[in-house]
């Protein structure tokens, strides 16, 4: 256990800019691997884990190249190696598993090929031994029939899928250590923890090194024995997993531990201020100055260097480390948001609502009709009171983002009928509302690249709605403007800036503020902090919900994320395959989760704390088509009682919490079932 | 699959069937009609009337429409004004010239072409990508009508070591041509070249940037391999299409190069008959352009089906 198989020395890594200066991306990174160790490495976009990892493959990126430093590998520096000499540890010694194995499978090579090929490079085995081995390698990461597996390309795989092959033909090899990027990112949660499950079997069983990189510190928690945190090329943090998730005493991990929002408690996380420093903006002092609360002058002049504290086994990067030594009750604890008021009156109403993605055929078409039996999303019945957060959860296809999409009136509805205000009648067809309308809906959407136009700057993004809607000009758009900036915490000085010259964070908060320009009732929200790292998300949630207590703006919040949603959400709708499975108060849902689907998926969920497993109760098979009839979720509840499911929809059941539900199993018998 | 074939290829002659109905409307709006053009100031009187009576324009136009279509479909493009000889037997040789030059310059600039191609992709911003990528910009940015007057100037006139002008007669033997075609082989080739290089450049440049191939590296896969087997597979693949086009416009005719060197294929004949409005001629050659537009396309995009693993499972799953 104590052999060090891989040992990092002093490794700096940079590019030039296009001014000639010298950048460095790794600054002065030290660290060892053990044999049989799992070591995390986590740290948010940017802060340099992939480059860290993929150096330790001797890899080192176009564009990139070493500063300074060294990667030993029992004891041979794989930076100096020649290719010849590379491609003999790679594959065999090290092997990496990719972080979207969808991109990293090439395309036109059917697996077993792909695995094959591995397995003649780095072993001695003959066709028929090859043959063998695939089907027992595909068999080891749980793809079902492995005989027919073998023949498929990779797209005709589902994502989990995919991601095992990666598993499998790494494994050809029999590597020493493996090297793991973001390997779930991506995935549904069911999926994720089934595949960290799979690794944390296969590194007891085969006793092989790994080296997970993640900025999920929820994945880290469950695989990982030792854990290293990056902070700007840095190492911050590093030693033992439990106690860096428990006991942090860095201020950037105990920050960055409090902004993740967390299953078990109601409530804001809090956020830290601030983002992370661009590669070549740090001269001197501590990186994390901008953003501590613990900073002294001292770190502004001088930066901390790592120190090893023998009673916990434990490397830091910090002054003033001492302060936070046993402070960690207050991690667990967040933000009190107000609740609504129930007593309001409802703003929006869907009411059976269908739509489907069918093409329509030659002569639907003509009579304006589509006559698909079995849509994407179907009946769907939900009341949004004024003021109130409502979230739509469920894994990818669960239909959240198209229901979202036809509120917007940018996707029509098969039936049913959307009511807005007083019940009347909103037009499913963009063209056919009427402009007051257009404005009290506004849309927010997950990536602000996609949705900011890159050629305008902050102004005119900004100024376009205030002109459109309320006619703006001048000298009134122009405070208009500063004012919506002044609400999303932005100075007045972003007003020039185009999206390129700003961070993710500050991208979401202009997507944010033009969605308020309009002065909306309604804003929906589209995963919107999905693509930003934590400790941004924590903010951009605060916010959110500080505008709605001030504003009175209702939302509605689509998300995959379990954990946020139960911290902005008043009330949450859970879809499987485009139909309602449940709907109530957040804190019931997630108190006394009811529908088996619930259940799953809050099970589910990763806590970053090695105490808390995830519950695997159902197999994570993707289902490209909701059942003709029966239950929507009939095709992989653990709790399914018999051919009711399969051939009537359950009734809806309203349970004494307030949730209602959709099941063949009595709401009681469910609940004393989940005890 | 095969319904999807049977669809594209009905697709293909409704287009040739609009291409022929446009021709010929277009042929009929035009003031005057054959026998005006082909008499002249003769156009009078009996002649006149024994013109039209000759090549059947008396008959209301749909009439001649369906006849002349029904007499295309069996092969026959009637008659032409100039010389009144059959159509075939004045496009038959011209066709055939247009085929050697064709296929001799794909022979030789489609492969030229892909491994220049590979060659500067693989190493980019290297000395051999430099010296290739000048060269092809350098080709590419040159009009055809400029590089084939150099190329007689240089290698015809200065050195004499080639004919300049093509002098053989249209129905010239394979042999006779052969000899007489390297220098617009080499005016062609040189455009074309260049261009689709650049297009293989990019292609294979992009997929090298791939997380799978990335991934092939990290598998340990040999370099050769891996570019062999990971990457040409895959950045070949849209070539398909450029090539396809490619090949239908030299069939089609290199109207330019062709006049500068006097060569009797295709693109001149097209010359030739808007000149003299030889429309029965212009006619047909309207519709066989349209037919090797429509059929290298529909082949290059079964290709692209067949050797796409993407596309193809959707098919079969569809
Ligand atoms: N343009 C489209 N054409 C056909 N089917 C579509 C289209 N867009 C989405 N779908 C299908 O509709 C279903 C629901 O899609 P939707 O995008 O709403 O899911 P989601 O819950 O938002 O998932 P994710 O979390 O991945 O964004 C999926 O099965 C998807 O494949
Ligand atoms: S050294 Fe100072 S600024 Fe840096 S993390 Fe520690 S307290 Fe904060
Ligand atoms: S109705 Fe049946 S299949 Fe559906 S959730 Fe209930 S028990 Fe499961
Ligand atoms: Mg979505």
């Amino acid at each position: 256990m104590n052999e060090i198989i891989e040992r990092v020395k002093n490794l700096s890594i940079g590019f030039n800019s296009q001014k000639g200066k010298q950048i460095s991306i790794l600054r002065n990174v030290s660290t060892n691997i053990k044999k049989g160790e799992t070591v995390g490495i986590v740290g948010e976009s940017g802060s340099g884990k992939s480059t860290l990892a993929l150096a330790m493959m001797g890899y080192i990126k176009q564009g990139l190249f070493p500063l300074k430093g060294e990667c030993l590998f029992k004891s041979e520096d794989l930076l100096k190696m020649s290719s010849r000499q590379l491609e003999k540890i790679r594959g065999r010694k090290i092997a990496m598993i990719p972080q979207n194995a969808g991109q990293a499978l090439t395309p036109n090579l059917k697996i077993g090929y792909q695995i094959d090929e591995a397995l003649r490079l780095h072993t001695d085995l003959n066709k028929t031994e090859r043959d063998k081995k695939i089907s027992e390698l595909l068999n080891k990461v749980r793809l079902p029939s492995p005989e027919t597996m073998a023949f498929r390309y990779p797209h005709e795989l589902s994502g989990g899928q995919q991601q095992r092959v990666a598993v499998a033909m790494a494994l050809a090899g029999k590597p020493d250590l493996l090297l793991l990027d973001e390997p779930t990112t991506g995935l549904d949660v069911t999926t994720q923890a089934h595949v960290l499950e799979l690794l944390r079997f296969i590194a007891k069983d085969t006793g092989t090194s790994m080296i997970y990189v993640s900025h999920d510190l929820g994945a880290i928690a469950q695989v990982s024995d030792r854990i290293v945190v990056m902070y700007a090329g840095e190492i911050v943090l590093e030693g033992p997993a439990r106690k860096i998730l428990k006991e942090p005493i860095h201020p950037y991990t105990y920050g960055l531990l409090k902004s993740i929002p967390k299953l078990s408690l109601a409530g804001l996380p809090a956020s830290m201020p601030g983002s992370q420093p661009q590669p070549g903006s740090i001269n001197e002092g501590c990186s994390f100055y901008d953003r501590c609360n613990l900073a002294t002058d001292n770190c502004k002049k001088n930066s901390p260097s790592l120190e090893y504290i023998k009673e916990l086994d434990t490397n830091v990067r910090c002054f003033n480390y001492k302060e936070l030594i046993n402070q960690n009750n207050n991690l667990q604890t967040s933000i009190t948001k107000k609740s609504n008021n129930s007593e309001a009156n409802e703003v929006l109403k869907l009411k059976d609502v269908s739509i489907s993605y069918a093409k329509q055929k030659f002569f639907d078409q003509l009579l304006n009709k589509i006559t698909d039996q079995n849509p994407t999303v179907k009946d769907i019945n939900i009341d949004i009171k004024k003021g109130e957060t409502i979230a739509l959860v469920g894994e990818s296809g669960s239909g959240k983002s198209t229901i979202l999409k036809s509120i917007a009136g940018l996707l029509k509805t098969k039936d049913g009928q959307i009511k807005f205000e007083n019940d009347r009648i909103l037009s499913s067809d963009l063209k056919m509302r009427n402009p007051n309308d257009l404005r009290a809906i506004q849309l927010i959407f997950q990536n602000p690249d996609e949705s900011l136009n890159p050629n305008h700057t902050v102004e005119q993004i900004l100024s376009q709605p205030l002109k459109l809607y309320f006619n703006l000009s001048g000298e009134e758009l122009k405070k208009n403007i500063i004012d919506l900036l002044k609400k999303v915490r932005l100075g007045e000085f972003y007003i020039s800036r185009y999206p390129r010259q700003l961070s993710g964070g500050e991208k979401q908060r202009v997507a944010v503020a033009r969605a308020f320009a309009a002065k909306p009732d309604i804003i929906l929200c589209d995963e919107v902090t999905s693509a930003l790292d934590v400790s941004v998300q924590a903010a951009v949630l605060n916010l959110l919900q500080q505008l709605k207590e001030d504003l009175g703006t209702t939302y509605v919040f689509v998300s995959h994320d379990l954990a946020v949603v139960r911290a902005i959400s008043d009330r949450v709708a859970v879809l499987y395959q485009g139909r309602l499975c449940e709907i109530g108060p957040s804190q019931n849902v997630y108190k006394f989760p009811s529908h088996p689907y619930t259940e799953v998926l809050l099970g589910a969920v990763l806590e970053p704390d090695p105490d808390i497993k995830p519950k695997l109760v159902a197999e994570d098979i993707v289902e490209e088509k909701p059942p003709e009839k029966g239950c929507s979720f009939q095709g992989r509840c653990p709790r399914k009682i018999g051919d009711i499911c399969n051939s009537e929809v359950p009734p809806w059941q309203i349970g004494e919490n307030g949730n209602a539900i959709r099941c063949h199993i009595n709401i009681e018998e469910l609940a004393s079932l989940q005890q | 699959m095969l319904l999807l074939i049977l669809k594209r290829i009905g697709l293909g002659l409704i287009t040739l069937f609009i291409v022929s109905l446009i021709t010929f409307v277009g042929v009929e709006v035009l003031p005057g009609d054959a026998c005006t053009t082909y008499l002249e100031r003769e156009a009078y009187g009996a002649a006149l009337d024994a013109c039209i009576k000759r090549l059947g324009l008396d008959v209301p136009a749909y009439e001649r429409y369906l006849d002349w279509a029904s007499n295309v479909m069996r092969g026959d493009f009637g008659y032409s004004l100039s010389g009144e000889m059959p159509i075939n037997e004045v496009l038959g040789p011209r066709v055939k010239n247009s085929l050697v030059l064709a296929s001799v310059s794909i022979l030789i600039g489609i492969p030229l072409a892909i491994v220049l191609g590979i060659i500067t992709a693989l190493w980019r911003d290297k000395l051999p990508d430099i010296m290739i990528s000048t060269i092809t910009i350098f080709s590419m940015t040159i009009p055809e009508f400029i590089s084939a007057t150099l190329l007689i100037l240089i290698v015809a006139i200065w050195l004499g070591w080639l004919p300049g002008i093509v002098i053989i007669p249209s129905d010239a033997t394979f042999y006779e041509l052969l000899s007489n075609i390297i220098l617009p082989v080499v005016a062609i080739s040189m455009i074309m070249t260049a261009h689709m290089a650049r297009m293989v450049r990019s292609s294979v440049i992009q997929v090298m940037a791939s997380d799978y191939v990335q991934m092939a590296i990290l598998k340990g896969v040999p370099y050769w391999k891996m570019v062999f087997r990971h990457v040409l597979p895959n950045a070949l693949l849209p070539a398909i299409n450029v090539v396809a086009l490619t090949i239908a416009w030299l069939l089609g005719g290199v109207v330019v190069t062709e006049v500068v060197f006097n060569y009797p294929g295709l693109g001149r004949l097209v010359i030739e008959s808007i000149s003299n409005r030889d429309l029965p001629v212009v006619q047909a050659l309207a519709i066989i352009l349209a037919s090797i537009y429509v059929g290298i396309n529909l082949i290059a995009d079964l290709m692209t089906l067949m050797l796409n693993p993407r596309l193809k499972s959707l098919q079969i799953r569809k």
